[in-house]
């Protein structure tokens, strides 16, 4: 069926899609000028999670209905994978972003060569499989975007042509640019990028939400819902083999191993590795990002099988299964939706090419490029020139990708080209994984383990690729090369029952494996690398924050340091690195101090990779790099220090708190030896003055004598009165003292006590009203421990109740269990914040500060302390209730006798 | 030579009284202020020569009645003594900083107490 197409005008398309990408221009520009003022925007973890949704490219965005339309689910291992993975991130990832910031790694090819012993040879490696991997991917992405231009524009579906082929290149170079400024804003490619990251996550959210729209329009818009595109698509015999798990996939091995490598590649990929790891700003960011970024994934996959059966109906062969997406609103004449869906798509693809573009030219900057730079002669300002090789090197990744897509790109399918770059950056999986948690993985073995991996890969992956295009000998996929059928690329081993693509990652993958185990089983590690292996996969136990261990011996001289540092860095940046370290020193840097060098070796990582850093600092250092058993030695030493300094944390805030705790009551008994004293001087002072008086002044008349005897008697058994007290209450405070529990008279308590006070209330003028007492309520209770605590708080109201028109009531009720006596005045009332504090000892309250009788404390502030803890050791409680200026009532219950 | 007025401020009874005779003792003319407030008061009433000033009273402390009269000129030929049951130095200290022309720390010795305030106020020996 010939299908009719609404088409746009190129230059309206062109416009739309300029004004975009000048959007991004914006965005990048602004929240990078948010940033220099210290307003982070990508801190935010959704921001995070949807720069991670980069992993979604043209590929997921229009291939994802193409590979649906042909073969049904198997576009989803693609993203059950780093759904899967992200389950792990809280582990996995966590591990690399510690490693990734001490170490200062910049590329997932420093983190290889960091951890096998910091090699540029091995940086080298692990940057030129990035590099060759993943340009057939770039020129995927120009291909998505040149092929949606000519079909918006022109309707035609053919990739030829001359105006489409300038659009990718008009794409391309726009791209580069925008690389150019956001990606290379700093020399330290450990710094984050925020206008790049920001504009990324502003792209995810755009290619959502015009898939989303496509998705909505054609399920409910052309058909009515999914229950009758289904019903429809269920009819058809072209869709038939869809619904076949066996027909799509080809069988769970394939499956699985489909899911391996999505696995690695969500990991592994350069633009993957960028911004989960490099441009991470807080490992907390990824709580959120491990579900918000498998629901994007949900999110995206949701409408891929409604418009792949929605295409192979309304569309069929008219054009290529991977337009459907753009052609469907075409179709439908639905211009501006399909506007939107071209720049989803668009999107997609820039965003990818954006962040996959500076993770490359990193690589080939500090891998590929400026090993051979330092050898030559030095240049002054290594620093800018490095960041101008940057700059080129994105033009130059653009523009191959560009060159790869006009030459090569155009015979195979978007997921084809898609899944051999996963499969190529997959061969890093054993070296990094084994690095992460296998101790005795040796650079050897990656060495190895790449090698053969990438040799495999290219031999299954790359020449049927080639094959099928014409440029290599088709017998060669027929009849293996000279006619050795083993070696037959897409039957290696005679292995042919599975798809290509899984065939090419099994042996790939297997083969690099066992090469990475078995070789490096057989060798050993230098001292160097043991040390990294010791640091990477022990990274979780060295604690966030820590700084990178001191691997040197001896030191350097500073001037040397000092010119290392200019030439690299520049001269301002070399002094900010030395002050940084004299700051965190607290002052004075010696020029013996191995800290030193580590410090300057990671600022040097992250401007040109470790691998670099690490033969700069040792071609000034003093002495012989160490052994491995230093090696072993320091770290250990290192790892014991860290250990103990935690457990030395935890303990100093431990006295810390007790220490504070023990200031308190310190506090608390001066005051309280300060009031006894107080307390003691007083009656003292009469007894003295007295006493004396009476000794120089014999004329005294006899009652004059009598009345100043008696003074000095009554002032000595006040005096006696405080001294029990307080040794009372350390009694009490102790636990000791005899207690006699026994049936006790409630009636007669009171009365006793009111009697022994009745003195003080009549010399206060206060009057003491006893309610009657039913003499039948008997209490258990210690009789004298009793009468003490109704002495005390008897004791107490004279003390506040108003001199002359002071009233205090005792008044005693009972329950089925409990007595409970009561002695209310009418005194000022304690505060309610006071109303707790006045029972613990040592406090006396509002009532000594602060309240309305500010000035004298009153007693030794342990009446009422001592008296709690007689009423609590009886089996009751004791409380007050009072507002202030409405008097006091002071309330306490004891257990009545149940046995008489 | 007129008798010296003299205002005792202190909330302890017997010690008052014990004051009360002492100073009777030196010839002077004894009034009694039992808290800080009543001591202002009487001291503007009577404009006193000399106040024996208890620290700790109810209400209005010691130190407080001290500045208060210090910052009133017609009190400026009134002697002032602190009476306190801390003795600590930087308590002396605080009451001289606040104008009291001595400190006397309780208990006190009633001998060394009446020569002091003989010597305040000019009295001869008796």
């Amino acid at each position: 069926m010939a299908a009719t197409l609404t088409t746009l005008p190129a230059a309206q398309v062109l416009g739309v899609s300029l004004l975009y990408l000048g959007l991004l221009f914006v965005i990048a520009l602004v929240v990078d000028r948010r940033a220099a003022r210290g307003r982070s925007l990508i801190a935010s973890p959704t921001v995070y999670a949807l720069s991670l949704a980069v992993y979604c490219t043209s590929w997921t965005f229009f291939g994802s209905v193409g590979l649906a339309a042909t073969q049904g689910i198997a576009f989803l291992p693609t993203y059950l994978g780093p759904a899967l993975m992200a389950l792990l991130w809280p582990v996995l990832l966590v591990k690399c972003l510690r490693i990734a910031k001490r170490e200062r790694i910049t590329t997932i090819a420093d983190f290889i060569a960091s951890r096998y012993g910091k090699r540029r040879g091995l940086a080298a490696l692990v940057a030129l499989i990035c590099v060759v991997g993943v340009l057939p991917y770039l020129a995927l992405q120009l291909k998505a975007v040149a092929a949606s231009f000519t079909l918006l524009t022109t309707g035609r579906a053919e990739a030829h042509g001359g105006l489409f082929g300038d659009t990718a290149l008009v794409i391309a170079l726009v791209m580069a640019v925008f690389t150019m400024i956001f990606g290379t804003r700093h020399l330290d490619a450990t710094e984050r990028h925020e206008g790049l990251v920001a504009a990324i996550a502003f792209e995810s959210v755009v290619k959502l939400c015009a898939f989303l729209a496509a998705g909505l329009f054609v399920v409910y818009a052309l058909f009515d819902g999914a229950a009758a595109l289904f019903a429809q698509a269920a009819q058809d015999a072209r869709l038939q083999r869809l619904w076949s798990f066996e027909a799509s996939v080809g069988g769970w091995f394939d499956w699985s191993l489909l899911i391996l490598l999505s696995m690695a590649a969500i990991t592994l990929l350069p633009r993957q590795f960028q911004v989960a790891v490099v441009e991470n700003i807080d490992e907390s960011q990824l709580a959120r990002a491990s579900w918000l970024f498998p629901l994007y994934l949900l999110l995206i996959n949701l409408f891929v099988l409604p418009l792949a059966c929605a295409g192979v109906l309304l569309l069929g062969d008219a054009v290529p299964a991977d337009n459907y997406v753009l052609a469907l609103p075409m179709q439908a004449g639905a211009s501006w939706l399909a506007l939107l869906v071209f720049i989803g798509g668009t999107s997609a693809a820039t965003g990818m090419i954006i962040v996959e573009t500076t993770a490359l030219a990193t690589m080939i900057s500090n891998d590929l490029v400026l090993p051979g730079l330092l050898h030559r002669a030095p240049t002054a300002d290594l620093g800018r020139w490095l960041l101008r090789i940057r700059r080129a090197a994105i033009l130059i990744v653009v523009l191959l990708g560009y060159l790869y897509f006009r030459v090569a790109g155009e015979a195979r399918s978007l997921v084809s080209i898609g899944l051999i770059s996963f499969a190529a950056v997959a061969q890093l999986g054993p070296a990094f994984l084994g690095g992460l948690y296998w101790r005795a993985g040796t650079r050897a073995g990656a060495y190895a383990g790449l090698a053969l991996g990438t040799l495999i890969w290219a031999w299954t992956l790359l020449v049927p690729s080639a094959a099928a295009t014409g440029w290599l000998p088709a017998q060669w996929l027929s009849e293996g090369p000279l006619g050795i059928g083993l070696l037959r690329p897409q039957a290696l081993f005679g292995l042919d029952q599975l798809s290509g693509i899984a065939h090419g990652v099994f042996w790939s993958l297997l083969l690099n494996t066992a090469a990475y185990v078995f070789v490096s089983l057989a060798t050993r590690a230098d001292a160097q690398e043991s040390a990294q292996a010791a640091l990477f996969v022990d990274a979780l136990r060295r604690g966030a924050g820590e700084p990178a261990v001191a691997l040197w011996r001896g030191g350097v001289a500073l001037p040397e340091l000092r010119a290392l540092l200019d030439r690299i860095l520049g001269a301002e940046r070399g002094e900010a690195v030395l002050q940084d370290y004299r700051r965190r020193r607290g002052g004075t840097v010696d020029d013996n101090d191995p800290g030193l060098l580590q410090h300057v070796e990671s600022a040097l990582a992250g401007a040109i990779g470790s691998a670099s850093a690490r033969v700069l600092v040792a071609s000034i250092a003093r002495e012989a790099p160490l052994g491995v058993e230093d090696v072993m030695h320091i770290l250990d030493e290192t790892s014991q220090v860290m250990h103990y300094s935690r457990e030395l944390a935890a303990r100093t805030e431990e006295l810390r708190q007790a220490n504070q705790r023990l200031r308190e009551l310190d506090r608390l008994k001066d005051d309280f030896i300060s009031t006894v004293t107080h307390e003691l001087r007083t009656p003292l002072t009469s007894i003295r003055a007295f006493s004396e008086i009476l000794t120089d002044n014999p004329d005294l008349d006899a009652a004059e004598r009598q009345r100043y005897l008696g003074i000095i008697t009554r002032e000595t058994e006040r005096l006696t009165r405080l001294i029990n007290e307080v040794l009372d209450f350390a009694k009490l405070e102790q636990g000791g003292g005899e207690w006699r529990l026994e049936p006790v008279a409630l009636a007669e308590v009171v009365r006793d006590a009111a009697n022994a006070t009745a003195q003080l209330y009549v010399e206060a003028g206060i009057a003491l009203d006893l309610e009657p007492i039913d003499a039948r309520i008997r209490v258990r209770a210690d009789r004298d421990r009793l009468q003490q605590v109704l002495l005390n708080l008897l004791g107490n109201a004279v003390k506040f109740a108003p001199r002359g028109l002071g009233r205090v009531q005792v008044s005693v009720t009972a329950d089925a269990r409990d007595a409970c006596i009561s002695v209310r005045d009418n005194g000022p009332g304690i505060a309610e914040e006071d109303q707790a504090l006045i029972f613990e000892k040592f406090r006396q309250g509002g009532r000594q500060s602060g309240g309305p009788l500010t000035g004298k404390p009153q007693g030794t502030g342990l009446g009422l302390p001592i008296s709690r803890h007689i009423v609590e050791r009886l089996g009751g409680r004791i409380w007050v209730e009072s507002r202030p200026g409405g008097g006091a009532t002071f309330r306490f219950t004891v257990s009545l006798e149940t046995g008489a | 030579m007129t008798t010296k007025r003299v205002l005792i401020a202190d909330d302890e009874e017997n010690i008052v009284v014990s004051l009360e005779f002492l100073l009777r003792r030196l010839g002077c003319d004894v009034s009694v202020a039992r808290d800080g407030a009543e001591a202002l008061r009487q001291a503007q009433a009577t404009v006193p020569d000399l106040i024996l000033l208890d620290v700790m009273m109810p209400g209005v402390s010691g130190y407080d009645v001290c500045q208060q009269l210090r910052a009133d000129a017609r009190f400026a030929g009134t002697r002032i003594v602190l009476l306190t049951a801390k003795g600590r130095e930087a308590e002396i200290a605080r009451g001289r900083a606040l104008g009291a022309d001595d400190y006397i720390v309780k208990p006190f010795s009633t001998r060394e107490l009446s020569a002091r305030i003989r010597a305040l106020l000019g009295l001869g020996t008796v």
